[in-house]
């Protein structure tokens, strides 16, 4: 299977001598659905600021499908945290279409094709009808598919996804993983969370990461997650994780 | 009022509010959605220094402002592509240093204090034909920059992140955003004096984002309250002799006011 993102050695951060993530080894082969957790000021958010290619990395290597981060940024949808109170006057259209800027280019108008293609996304995430209401009018779920369905609208084959079920309640959060399995079938998957409780069983591996990343892979060791949470594993594993992570931890366990 | 109109100062003092309007709503709704006033402020009070130093070197003070709130500008342009922190404390220490060279310019260079109190307080019935064409030429550059890159501003100001991932030149664009904020800053001296800048580039924007979903049609909106506020502001100066750059903010913190009820009985919250 060919690799969607490699990261060799890779550390960063804002301040010297201070690094947020450290000495990051990741691996996301194509299509897979990978959701990493970790505690809040864990570097998650760094980390997919380094693979975005928003920050630079003070050591390592960093591939995405096979070029760098900079330049395949084009080929990663990000869907970045929710902002709790915004009063930014904006149609949930206006939002979408942001997704076709680069398409679209400097200094011209968005194209009909770029309206239908943000049309297309919203009617995919079942918020069509929404298309030209004020963006502060709507619940969290359904800001969270604007959101999606402006990462889609530049057709990336990378969807990254920064803390997406913070604000939404549990059958939102249900109903919100159905629709990244779908996704995931012709796309790879990256999401990272603080809430263990949020990991679904879609999700295809697991990675935790407190600076440095704990584990990968498609099983979960107990002692890597008290690791990174500093509470035990019995805390967590009430959070719907995935029967053979659930399965493999027995194991360890026993 | 009408029959004041038939004096050259009275129609130039009502283009020139009518033309400042257009810059006022257009960045001041921008300063405000990406909550700059405090810049806005500290930009206008820079341009002092430059004002001081006009007056000392003998050149125009149109320039000399000009050239410190645009040089400012850069400036936290530049300071503020780091940490956000530290952007605020220029912006303080601009605003304050640009008060202080000014003082100390104008004392140098011994010019009368009335001359002064005009900058600061506004001189709308001493405005004079350069300063119609720079309000003129200022609105022609603001329509045709934000017309030509509506999408990139509104990306940026919602989104700098996702807009920089776009492939859209931020920094370019909110240099852009800065150094028109600066002119527009020196336009309306003129009309509120450099004090009261920072009321004029909010209150109006801040009403018309109350009423309004949508970018442009905030810009629109609030341009037509400033035009209201300027020519109402303007006439109500004239019949009660009163300076009209106070009276102009005055009437717009009324009108905030009234605005900030109106959208609280609307959403149904107690007073």
């Amino acid at each position: 299977m060919k690799e969607a993102i490699r990261l060799q050695g890779v550390s960063a951060g804002y301040r010297r001598g201070n690094p947020i993530i450290h000495d990051i080894d990741l691996t996301v082969p194509k299509n897979d659905f990978l959701t990493i957790i970790g505690p809040n000021g864990g570097g998650k958010t760094t980390l997919l600021k380094v693979i975005l290619g928003l920050l630079t990395p003070w050591e390592g290597t960093i591939t995405v499908l096979g070029g760098s981060p900079e330049k395949n940024r084009s080929a990663i949808g990000y869907v970045p945290q929710l902002i709790p109170d915004d009063s930014f006057p904006i149609t949930v259209m206006d939002v979408v279409l942001m997704g076709r800027l680069r398409n679209a280019g400097l200094l011209r108008r968005f194209s009909l094709k770029d309206r239908k293609s943000a049309e297309m996304n919203l009617a995919r995430l079942h918020v069509g009808n929404l298309a030209g209401d004020d963006m502060n009018s709507l619940s969290g779920g359904q800001k969270q598919r604007v959101l999606i369905a402006r990462a889609l609208a530049g057709k990336p084959q990378i969807l990254l996804l920064d803390e997406p079920v913070a604000s939404v309640d549990h059958d939102t959060q249900k109903s919100f993983f159905n629709l990244l399995a779908e996704l995931n079938n012709d796309m790879t998957i990256v999401l990272v969370t603080h809430d263990v409780g949020a990991v679904s069983a879609h999700v295809k591996t697991i990675a935790c990461i407190n600076r440095t990343l704990m584990s990968h892979g498609d099983t979960l060791s107990s002692e890597s997650v008290a690791k990174a949470y500093g509470c035990p594993f019995e805390l967590i594993s009430h959070g719907g994780i995935p029967h053979r992570i659930l399965g493999n931890a027995k194991e360890s366990e026993s | 009022m009408i029959d004041a109109l038939g004096y050259t100062f009275m129609q130039n003092a009502v283009i020139v509010s009518l033309l400042a309007s257009i810059a006022c709503g257009i960045i001041g709704t921008l300063v405000t959605v990406n909550r700059m006033s405090a810049l806005a402020g500290s930009i206008a009070h820079a341009s002092f220094g430059g004002l001081g130093l006009a007056y000392l070197a003998g050149f125009s003070p149109l320039i000399g402002a000009t050239c410190f709130a645009v040089a400012g500008a850069a400036g936290i342009a530049v300071i503020s592509s780091g940490k956000r922190a530290r952007t605020d404390t220029a912006m303080a220490a601009m605003w304050a240093t640009g008060m202080a060279a000014g003082l100390v310019f104008i004392k140098l260079s011994g010019t009368y204090s009335a001359d002064l109190m005009s900058w600061l307080f506004g001189s709308l019935l001493a405005v004079s034909a350069s300063d119609i064409t720079f309000a003129a030429a200022l609105d022609i550059v603001i329509l045709l920059v934000i017309t030509g890159l509506y999408k990139e501003f509104l990306a940026v100001s919602f989104d700098r992140e996702f807009s920089m991932l776009q492939g859209v030149p931020a920094h370019f664009i909110r240099g852009l955003f800065l150094i028109l904020t600066a002119l527009t800053a020196v336009l309306l001296m003129k009309i509120t004096g450099l004090i009261m800048v920072i009321a004029m580039l909010s209150i109006p924007a801040a009403i018309a984002g109350m009423f309004t979903g949508s970018l442009w049609k905030m810009m629109v909106l609030a341009s037509i309250l400033a035009a209201v506020f300027n020519l109402a502001g303007l006439t109500l100066a004239w019949m009660l002799d009163l300076p009209p750059g106070a009276v102009i903010i005055l009437l717009a913190a009324f009108a905030y006011a009234v605005s900030l009820i109106i959208e609280r009985v609307k959403s149904g919250a107690a007073l």
